[in-house]
């Protein structure tokens, strides 16, 4: 059984013009546990739509999403939070860590709405990403890099099934990308998780063996806009 | 474990605001608990009040003036009596003793009662009689004085002082009499308006130089305390419906509670305008948590990507604004304090009655929990918004 099974799945907004805008069509993909794949696609082709459904952030019009064996589509928004909070991880291009707590903190909040704050793990974590002395620094109080390796440690702090990474290395510099990348993809491997990304940077594609595009998953992508 | 962690840092990131709303809600907080104290207290105090008398007798006036003049030793007096009326009622077999007082001196604004040595007879509350503290009681005929604590503390005089009154209630310097009195004594505080007075002979007033020949057979007043205080019933029937020419002032506290009967509304003013207070301190935590909130979607919508349900945010914002009340119910109790101590610094010197604003009173706790309560109804609004916090749209940043 894959760990992630979407089939089917639409969702649209509406237009400007009073119509609805289809986004999202994508009639089957499926993810096995500790698999790591990237999906490309251009700026505006539904990527961060795609993986939003999928963390039970946005509700599907649509169609299904089975994670893990359990249905998303039909379920509460409070459900979706749940399942988020324990078999989910994110990583933002924008990193979108909580200025005004301390790595560490940040890191706890990525597991007290699920498995509950283990501190021992948190610091291992922030110790994996080579963090260990910067525990208690505010993102601000750290450089790009390290805030993004921050965001790295926090995705993987409730243990999750899955690590939804959306252009992650889109803010950093050629060295820092190569890096952050190598880094995501082995502390997913360590962990358990699988790794869904999407990008549209041609060097972060090439790293990986399993690349589907999502202009060809994706039907909404094809229309012409 | 994480709810108080986000309320806490919320609380810091925003630190200006948070320190003014819960100064406002301190500033609320602790004058709705004050005027409600100094309210029930100076009312409770003064109508129990009566340093020990049951009535009073004197020239036909007004009750509540006579009572003012003579037990808490403000107002003019109304008029002199007889000595033959203090001796009739002195004989009277209803009464347990009498005292006759007369007014018209001071001294640096403290009055010169002149009584008999029957005060210190009196007992002010059962079981306490006024008793000289420090020194010896006056004699009589003698230009002999007992201060009250009050007045002794606050005119620094002491046993073995001599000084000159001067003529009338109100203290004019121009004033002072050639006589010169000696302080034999201090009374041990009564916290009974007696404590702001300067009790010497009643021959002292009388013949003081200056005054009235007439009034050397006169008196002001008379205290009377009755075997039987039903027994006031009968005086005052004879008094004040037979008679024509005095005023029986029976009961003290009921004449008393007509008092705050009449200055009720300026109670129900300020408890209305404490109230008013309120309500702009709740609203303004209202608005200050409200208008953050577009500052704070972001974070909001973090949390939600991280797995924090929307009603654990909404719980987040109800307890953020509870817990600004929180803050501010601890400040307002020394909003509080300062407000009745300087409220009850002015009573006790304006009339000797005194208050406790350190005593415990149930509105210590339903004040702050009332405050609370509002500030996390008023959260309710802000809460709302952060509930809807559209968690896709606001996870970029805005550009
Ligand atoms: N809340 C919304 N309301 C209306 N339209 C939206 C909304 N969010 C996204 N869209 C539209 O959906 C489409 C896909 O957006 P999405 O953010 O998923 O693209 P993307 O592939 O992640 O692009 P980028 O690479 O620029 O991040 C865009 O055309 C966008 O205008
Ligand atoms: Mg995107």
């Amino acid at each position: 059984m894959p760990l992630l099974e979407v089939s089917n799945l639409k969702k649209s907004y509406a237009a400007p013009d009073g119509g609805t805008h289809v986004v999202v069509d994508v009639p089957d993909f499926k993810l096995v546990a500790q698999a790591q794949v990237a999906l490309s696609g251009e700026s505006g082709s539904g990527k961060t739509t795609f993986l939003n459904l999928i963390a039970g952030i946005l509700a599907p019009d649509t169609g299904s999403i089975k994670l893990n064996g359990q249905e998303l589509a039909g379920l509460r928004e409070s459900a979706r939070d749940r399942i988020r909070a324990t078999t989910i991880g994110y990583i933002f291009q924008t990193f979108n860590l909580l200025q005004g707590y301390t790595a560490l903190e940040n890191v706890l909040l990525g597991m007290s709405f699920g498995p509950g704050a283990d501190r021992e793990f948190a610091k291992a974590l922030l110790k994996r990403v080579g963090l260990e002395a910067k525990l208690n620094h505010l993102p601000r109080q750290l450089s790009t890099g390290q805030q993004q390796r921050v965001a790295v440690a926090r995705a993987l702090a409730n243990r999750p099934k899955l690590v939804l990474a959306d252009e992650p290395t889109g803010n950093l510099d050629h060295t820092n990308a190569g890096e952050s990348l190598k880094l995501i993809r082995e502390a997913c491997r360590e962990n358990g998780a699988a790794l869904l990304l999407v990008s549209h940077d041609r060097e972060v594609l090439g790293q990986f063996e399993s690349v589907q595009e999502l202009a060809k998953l994706n039907r909404a992508a094809m229309q012409p806009t | 474990m994480t709810l108080p962690l986000i309320v806490a840092k919320s609380l810091r990131q925003h630190l200006l605001s948070t320190v003014v709303t819960a100064a406002s809600i301190a500033l609320a907080g602790g004058l709705l608990m004050a005027v409600w104290v100094v309210k029930t207290q100076s009312n409770d105090a003064f109508t129990k009040q009566n340093a020990g008398f049951d009535a009073v007798l004197g020239a036909r006036s007004a009750k509540l003036q006579l009572v003012l003049n003579a037990i808490f030793h403000l107002e003019a007096s109304p008029g002199n009596l007889p000595w033959a009326d203090y001796e009739d009622i002195s004989t009277n077999a209803a009464v347990a003793l009498a005292l006759p007082i007369a007014v018209g001196d001071n001294y640096h604004g403290y009055r010169l009662v002149g009584t008999t040595t029957n005060l210190f007879a009196v007992e002010h509350r059962p079981g306490r009689k006024f008793r000289v503290a420090e020194g010896e009681p006056f004699l009589a005929g003698y230009m002999e004085a007992v201060l009250g604590s009050f007045a002794a503390q606050q005119l620094k005089l002491k046993v073995g002082d001599k000084f000159h009154p001067f003529h009338g209630l109100i203290f004019d310097e121009k004033q002072q009499h050639a006589e010169t009195y000696v302080v034999t004594g201090i009374l041990e505080p009564s916290n009974t308006p007696a404590d702001r007075v300067i009790w010497i002979p009643l021959e002292g007033i009388q013949n003081m130089k200056g005054h009235d020949a007439k009034s050397a057979a006169e008196i002001s007043a008379v205290l009377v305390k009755l075997k039987n205080p039903i027994a006031g019933r009968g005086l005052e029937l004879m008094y004040n419906k037979q008679g024509n020419r005095l005023t029986f002032a029976w009961p003290i506290a009921q004449v008393v509670a007509e008092l705050f009967g009449k200055i009720a509304w300026f109670d129900r003013v300020l408890a209305l305008v404490a109230w008013l207070v309120a309500a702009v301190a709740t609203g303004s935590v209202l608005a200050s948590i409200y208008n953050s909130m577009n500052e704070r979607r972001r974070d909001i919508a973090i949390l939600r990507a991280l797995g924090a349900r929307a009603h654990t945010i909404f719980l987040a914002v109800v307890m953020e604004c509870a817990a600004i009340a929180v803050l501010g119910m601890v400040a307002a109790f020394a909003v509080y304090l300062g407000i009745t101590t300087v409220a009850a610094g002015i009573i006790r010197a304006e009339t000797g009655v005194v208050l406790e604003p350190f005593a415990w009173q149930p509105i210590f706790a339903w004040v702050p929990l009332t405050m609370i309560g509002l500030s996390a109804l008023a959260g309710v609004v802000p809460a709302l918004k952060a509930y809807r916090t559209n968690v896709a749209e606001n996870l970029v940043p805005v550009s």
